[in-house]
């Protein structure tokens, strides 16, 4: 399309642009403003949020940093918040271990097939989100075929069973079922890219395909790879319902925590400084993502 | 170098069962004569004749499909314009504002949104609240296949209608329009697919004012877990399916992994 130079062009982008702008900055912008307002503010009386201007004179809140010295100052929600950062670092990292050699395959195999091949991928993650952690539920419980195998196996060396459900084992399990599409994908792009004749002049200069896979495939692929970390990485970060649901009491990540500072204590002015961090960490995520993806890498 | 295809061929396969097993259970404990999803017993329709009559999931299965019938029309049209206004006169702002609800973790969107419909708006929680959040985050989708699409078109066809003299209007409404309206079908069967499925946004701004399916199917799951739960998620895979693959055949890139 010709690109626009004029007044006109400039009428036009605000004409069709404009309903869905002013639509996103009500809804979006707006509500993640408040957000921060609110992780400034002091608690309400009855929940919610106390008035940042009090209706009558003697009771003036005004903005406090109260929440985020809170944060910092009790080492449980620190930790809550480590133990999700290496949850979601182990989501990405068996992920990538799985999706690998899938997206290699299907980058490597004819023309025709590498659509069907994709598709596979994508249809189950089409099925509703809690309907994939409800199928773990079923696998995972104590009666289930999985579980009586291994307690089986278990009882033969003479060790108590364990329990598969309601513990970090499901937890990360079904982390790595939900995300592992956003991973096959952007590692397929890649690899689908990559020029085959390299490969071929890496085996005629006497490289084995143990080494051709390290030196010359891998390399390759690293800026697919860090597009699906992204991908996989910070919604594995933000995640609520996973451990709520397959998770034991000890399984609380900071979506969880934040969960409960909204909908059971009540307190939204910290609720809204744990999202407020929880935010942070995405944008170092995003922004340190996009740098090493886009390095030269050979 | 064939034994290296074999193993590739083995780990592929073994990461195919895993994404299927799981769903396949799922699917066939609905039609299992037992109350717990443990072994198989016999055939049975029961666990959808419970479904039929259960009057709660089918009020939430209503309000699911209300809400996602009128935000996904609505997602579809300012998805539309913003996929043009992007595009063709390369609005960044509006670029971010689309795709950042669309890139974070879903619980942040609920919690703002929740904190900006009673701090703000004081708006009580309920089928309005939740239908104005599917659109904030379906607007993306539709976004992004009717960019990728105009991006797909022969930038000439646009050339030549100025040059026969038509006004941008009918530019858009004679040689746009038709050729993007394959994408917007298919962006907006996304949205209703999104819509329908969601569950994190919809937990924070739904209140007790609505129930959705995806909520009833949850504290059905937290609470007491029968195969009826089973029976309702198969129908809503079916679903999803035959709207995903509807949603291919106008825009076939879209399960290439293209975008």
């Amino acid at each position: 399309m010709t690109k626009p130079y004029n007044s006109e062009a400039r009428l036009g982008k605000y004409l069709v642009g404009g309903p869905p702008f002013l639509f996103l900055l009500l809804m979006f912008a707006a509500p993640a403003v408040i957000t921060v307002i609110a992780s400034l503010s002091y608690p309400g009386e009855f929940g919610g949020l106390a008035p940042l201007v009090a209706r009558d004179p003697g009771t003036l809140h005004g903005v406090t940093l109260e929440t985020y010295r809170f944060f910092f100052s009790d080492f449980i929600y620190i930790e809550i918040f480590l133990k999700s950062v290496l949850m979601a670092s182990a989501t990405t990292l068996f992920c990538l271990s799985l999706a690998y050699p899938l997206a290699l395959l299907i980058a490597r195999s004819p023309k025709k097939r590498r659509d069907r091949l994709v598709l596979l991928v994508i249809l189950p993650f089409a099925s509703n989100f809690l309907i994939r952690i409800y199928a773990w539920m079923i696998v995972l419980g104590p009666q289930s075929a999985l579980s009586r195998l291994i307690n089986g196996i278990l009882s033969l060396f003479g060790l108590a069973p364990v329990h598969l459900l309601f513990s970090s084992f499901a937890v990360l399990i079904a982390l790595v079922y939900v995300h592992l599409p956003f991973m096959v994908l952007p590692l397929y792009t890649n690899l689908e890219k990559h020029d085959p004749s390299l490969l071929d002049a890496a085996q005629d200069l006497g490289a084995n395909a143990w080494q051709r896979f390290w030196r010359v495939t891998f390399p390759l692929s690293l800026p697919g790879v860090f597009a699906g970390t992204a991908l996989v990485f910070i919604p594995a970060l933000g995640m609520f319902a996973i451990p709520e649901i397959l998770g034991g009491t000890g399984d609380m990540l900071i979506g969880n925590l934040i969960k409960e500072q909204f909908l059971v204590t009540r307190d939204w002015p910290f609720g809204a400084t744990l999202s407020i961090m929880l935010t942070i960490a995405v944008l170092m995520i995003a922004w340190l993502t996009a740098k090493l993806g886009a390095r030269r890498y050979v | 170098m064939y034994s290296s295809r074999y193993g590739l061929w083995a780990a592929a396969l073994a990461v195919y069962a895993f994404l299927y097993l799981p769903l396949a259970i799922v699917v066939a404990y609905s039609f299992n004569d037992s109350r717990l999803n443990a072994e198989w017993v016999g055939f049975t329709w029961h666990w959808y004749q419970v479904l039929l009559h259960d009057e709660d999931m089918l009020i939430a299965a209503g309000n699911s499909l209300l809400i996602a019938l009128v935000s996904s029309l609505i997602s579809t049209v300012l998805g539309t314009l913003a996929g043009i206004a992007i595009y063709r006169y390369d609005f960044k702002l509006l670029n971010f504002l689309v795709m950042a609800p669309v890139a974070m973790p879903e619980i942040l969107l609920g919690v703002s949104l929740l904190l900006f419909y009673i701090q703000v708006l004081n708006l009580t929680l309920g089928m309005l609240s939740v239908l104005l959040a599917h659109i904030v985050f379906s607007i993306g989708f539709v976004a992004i296949v009717v960019r990728a699409g105009l991006a797909a078109l022969d930038v000439s066809i646009f050339e030549a209608a100025r040059d026969l003299g038509a006004s941008p209007w009918q530019t858009f409404r004679h040689v746009t329009y038709p050729l993007i309206l394959p994408c917007m079908i298919a962006g907006g069967l996304m949205a209703f697919t999104l819509s329908i499925d969601d569950f994190v946004v919809t937990f924070f701004t739904a209140g007790v004012g609505v129930q959705t399916l995806p909520l009833h199917i949850y504290s059905m799951i937290k609470t007491s877990v029968t195969p009826e739960v089973n029976a309702v998620s198969t129908l809503l895979m079916l679903l999803t399916l035959a709207l995903i693959l509807a949603a291919a055949r106008f825009a076939p890139d879209m399960l290439k992994g293209k975008y």
